[in-house]
This record gives C-alpha cells, structure tokens and sequence, in this order.
C-alpha cells in the first residue's frame, strides 16, 4: 500500500470518529465517551500527516505543538466556567489564525503552481481565517472588558463596511487571476483583518451570544477553505462540521432574540437598541428585603428559577444551588427555566448551574417550562432582564417585540434580584419590575441569595432539622 | 489541478455538511457550550496543514508561519479536548454515585 493510500484510509476513521464523537453530544449520558471518539481521531490525523513524505523535519513541528500543547492545557485548566465566553472566542482567534497562516505560506511558496480553484479556495480560506482572528480577539475584548462592551459606531459606518468588504472581495479576485503579485495578496490580508475588527465593533455585549456562535461558523468555513487550497478531505470535512455547528447556533440564537438570519449574515446587528428615552418616566415599585423573600418562599409550593448574566457576574451559581436544594427538602418543587440567549454565549448558565453541582434534569428549556409559570407560586429572577420583559409580548414599540420570552410575569409572584433599578444592558426598561405581582430585592446576587437561605433555615424548623 | 478533483472535494464538504447539520440540530441546549468547546477542538484540525507547511523543505518565512500555526491549533486540540472534558465531567456529576 502506498503510503498515500494509507494516510487517506487513517483520515478516513478520522473523519468517521469525529462524526460518532460529534454524535454522542446528543446526550449527557454519551458525551463523554463520545469524546474520547474524537481525540483518538485527531491522535490518528495527526500521526497521518507526520507520515506525508512531504514532512521532512520535524522539528519545528515538535516546537509549535509543545508550545500549543502548554498554552491550550493552561487556558483548560485554569479558566474559571464564567469566563467561558471569553475563552471560546478566544480560541476561535487561535483556530482562524492557523487557517489564515498556513494560507499565505502555502501561497508564497506554491502561488505559481495553484490552480484557479485552489486559488480562489486560498483567497477564501486567507479572508475568512484572517477577518474571524480579528473579530474574535474584538469579540474576546468585549467579553473580558478590555474593549467597550457597548456597540461602538460611527457615522457611515455601514457604508464604510460594505465598501470595506467589496474591496476585499475585488482583491481576492485579482489574485486568483494575477496570482503573481504579493502586494494585492497582503493588502488583501490587511483590509480583512481590519474588517474582523469593523465587524464586531458595533456589536453590543449583550448580542455576543450570536457573534460567538457566528464567528464559530466562520472558522470552521476558514477549516475547510484550507482542505479545498490543499486538496486536503479530512480538513474539508472537520471544518465542514464546525461550520454547521454554528450556523445552527446562530439560527438557534438568532430565533431566540427575534433576529433574521439575514441580518446575522452580514453582521449588520446590534444597533437596534437605542431605547432607554421611555425610562424617564418615575413609575413606582416594590422592594423587599431577604427576610420579606424568604417569608414569601416558605408559603410557596411551585418555584421556578431564571438565571441571567447576572448571575454569572455575581457567581451566584453556588449560592442558587443552596437556596434550591434547601427548598426542595422543604418539599417544594424547585426547577431552572433556562432561556437560550441567558448569559454570553449558547449553553452559558447550564454549564455555570452543572459547575455548581445542580442535577441537568432540573434544568429546562424555554420551550419545555413556559407554559408551567402560569401554575408557579414564585419566580425568582437572577440577574435577567430582557429574557423576562414582557414587553416583547405586548408592546410593539419595543426594540425588543417580538423576541421570545420566559413567562416569568405570570407567576403568582415574581422576585427579582438586581443590583439596582438601572435598566439592563440593552438600555430597555424592563415592565416586569413594575408589575403588581413583582417584587425586586436589591443586592448582589450571591449575597442575597446567602441572606435568603439563612432567614429560609430559621423559619423553617424542618429545614433546620435536616441541615 | 484537474477539475474532477475539485469537485469530489465539493461533494466530501456537502456530505460533510449535511451530516454535521443532522448530527449537531440533535444537541440539547444543555450541551450547547461544550458542543461549541467540542467542535473547535474538532474544527483544530487544521494542525494538519499546519504541519504539512512546518515539516516542508521550504523557506524560513514559511515555516516560521506553519510552525505558529502548529502552536495555535494545537492549543485549540489541547485545550478544546481538555476544557470540554472538564465541562462533561460536571454534567456527569449525577451517574457518578449510580454507576458501579
């Protein structure tokens, strides 16, 4: 067997493992083994490849994946679950930047032998990998609060944009057809990543949850250009995967915060949001303090939890998951509703709420619980805000109408825990807080919960007795 | 190169595609973080080309570029593999004291 053949047929159970790996995400219970699927097919790709007779040192290899190997298990090991986001946009810059390097590589070395297909798959692959770098470290910035996490805009900007990108386009067609000139290569190099960072600018914190899952499709895209520019199929179909994966996030995210996909395609979101005017009017509400929250609980029999962003911020997770567990001893039935676009990015809350040691069963999709809040004595809302504004349900002017909501304003009583009565992020006022059956307990969010649990234990003697 | 081939590339990416869109839309919202962790540590294979360009008898600036793109994918194939396990392992948590 030519050794050709044989690294076709190693990529080939690869390819195979990555999919069955992929496959047992369906499900908790098969993740994990699903999983180690796909590292034995990376381990098989990798050792594949050093077998390419085109692979004639390997020092420099060993270099770059000692290296790598070091940086990815420190981030692994020491990323706290709330940083999350971060470390995910963060390693869409890592996996775009390779794509986009071994790009221009591959073009100075090669661009007199290419193709025009293999051309045009480079020009793509160089385009995708060096704007998703840049737009990821943005996305990074926000999300760490290096960058503003405000839509950063400016006058013309769509414009400057969609010139911006045509120039772009225009270049990379030139270089298929005049592959001999660097110069159009590089700059064309240059305006994407300056497009990456034009891309994200103008994208609220709050709308992350959409750009992370986007610039996961475009990396993946980036993957598979690099499989096309080098007639390479294990790459082709691994980026393949990543792509579809966040392309469904994105129409997944998208759906949930009332977004076209159309709109997310040319990344012209998160402007939208200019409210805020409407909240001068003094409306009045109530406020409570822990023990009023916990007087109202120990009556309750039926509780639903919201998180929000909130919650990650304070690190509320561990204290929620205390007050839960005291509630469900005391015998109420005690649930999370989990809204798709709670947190920074797709997932956020369940992985927070799962790190504090809550049962994933208790945990429950929009779909699945929105019709339950009707028959709840109390929910308490954590740190969320739009996902619970009923505005988007009733009031067409709202920036947000239309967007699908966790009905938390038809339980009995709705608690919500805030900091202070400042709008959200999105600078929309939020009704529910004005609502008769709303109650808002100010604070930090871990500290009130803590309060809560403590006044909960003494006036509860069963509870007491248990703990 | 000639066409054919490109277009049995064409036909491995839409195969692929599909595949993953059937596979991915299964997903819970639960797992939808280490899905993103997970697929990024899949999508690293571009340590492949990576290593086809560092390993290539070719010039000092090629390979100086294939060998930090060999550092910035395999920090995604360590650190995605790794930092997914670790989130599995939390949602895991509740087997734990039923398995035998």
């Amino acid at each position: 067997m030519s050794p050709r053949t044989l690294i076709g047929l190693i990529y080939l159970v690869a390819a195979l493992l990555f999919i069955f790996g992929l496959k047992g995400l369906a499900s908790p219970r098969t993740a994990r083994r699903g999983m180690h699927l796909a590292e034995v097919g990376m381990v098989l790709a990798i050792a594949g490849t050093l077998l390419n007779h085109d692979v004639v040192r390997l020092e420099w290899i060993l270099v770059g994946a000692v290296v790598g190997s070091l940086v990815g298990a420190g981030i692994a090991a020491w990323t706290p679950m709330t940083a999350m986001p971060q470390r995910t946009a963060l390693s869409h810059a890592f996996g775009a930047l390779a794509a986009a390097l071994v790009g221009v590589a591959h073009y100075l070395e090669h661009r007199a032998l290419l193709s025009t297909a293999e051309l045009a798959a480079l020009g793509f692959e160089v385009m995708f990998g060096s704007l998703t770098f840049t737009g990821s470290l943005v996305a990074f910035g926000k999300l760490q609060g290096l960058v503003p996490g405000r839509p950063v805009t400016f006058k013309g900007q769509n414009i400057f944009n969609v010139a911006l990108f045509a120039a772009i386009v225009g270049l990379a067609v030139y270089v298929v057809v005049e592959p001999s000139l660097p110069t159009a290569f590089f700059v064309m190099v240059g305006l994407a990543t300056l497009f990456g960072v034009m891309l994200v600018l103008p994208i609220g914190a709050a709308d992350m949850p959409v750009v992370i899952a986007l610039l996961n499709a475009y990396a993946g895209l980036a993957a598979s250009a690099t499989g096309f520019a080098l007639g390479n199929d294990i790459l082709i179909i691994a980026g393949a995967l990543d792509g579809a994966s966040g392309l469904i996030l994105s129409i997944i995210m998208c759906k949930a915060m009332n977004r076209s996909i159309t709109n997310v395609l040319f990344g012209a979101f998160g402007k939208a949001v200019v409210g805020g005017e409407k909240a001068a009017v003094e409306r009045s509400y109530k406020s409570a303090t822990p023990e009023d929250a916990a007087a109202l609980l120990e009556h309750a029999a039926r509780v639903i939890v919201v998180p929000g962003y909130g919650m990650a911020v304070s690190q509320a997770q561990h204290a929620v998951k205390k007050l839960v567990e005291l509630l469900q001893r005391l015998g109420v039935d005690a649930r999370f509703a989990i809204h798709p676009v709670a947190g920074r990015m797709p997932g956020h809350m369940n992985v927070l709420l799962a790190e504090a040691g809550v049962d994933y069963d208790q945990l429950f999709d929009m779909d699945h619980i929105n019709d339950d809040f009707e028959r709840t004595d109390v929910a308490i809302v954590i740190g969320a805000n739009d996902v619970v504004n009923p505005a988007a349900n009733r009031d067409p002017a709202s920036p947000i109408y239309g967007m699908p909501i966790l009905n938390a304003d038809k339980a009995k009583s709705v608690m919500i825990l805030k900091r202070s009565m400042s709008p959200g992020f999105a600078g929309i006022d939020n009704e529910l807080f004005y609502a008769p059956n709303a109650t808002m307990v100010f604070g930090d969010a871990a500290k009130t919960l803590e309060a809560i649990v403590q006044e909960l234990k003494e006036l509860a003697p069963v509870a007491r007795a248990v703990a | 190169m000639d066409a054919t081939i490109q277009v049995m590339e064409l036909y491995v990416f839409v195969l692929a595609a599909v595949v993953g869109y059937h596979i991915i839309h299964r997903v819970p919202p639960l797992l939808h973080t280490p899905l993103m962790s997970a697929t990024n540590a899949v999508s690293a294979i571009s340590v492949v080309g990576a290593i086809l360009v560092a390993g290539a008898d070719a010039s000092w600036i090629a390979t100086l570029l294939g060998t930090v793109a060999v550092a910035a994918a395999m920090t995604n194939v360590v650190g995605g593999f790794l930092i997914t396990e670790r989130m599995l392992k939390m949602f895991g948590r509740r087997d734990k004291g039923a398995a035998p």
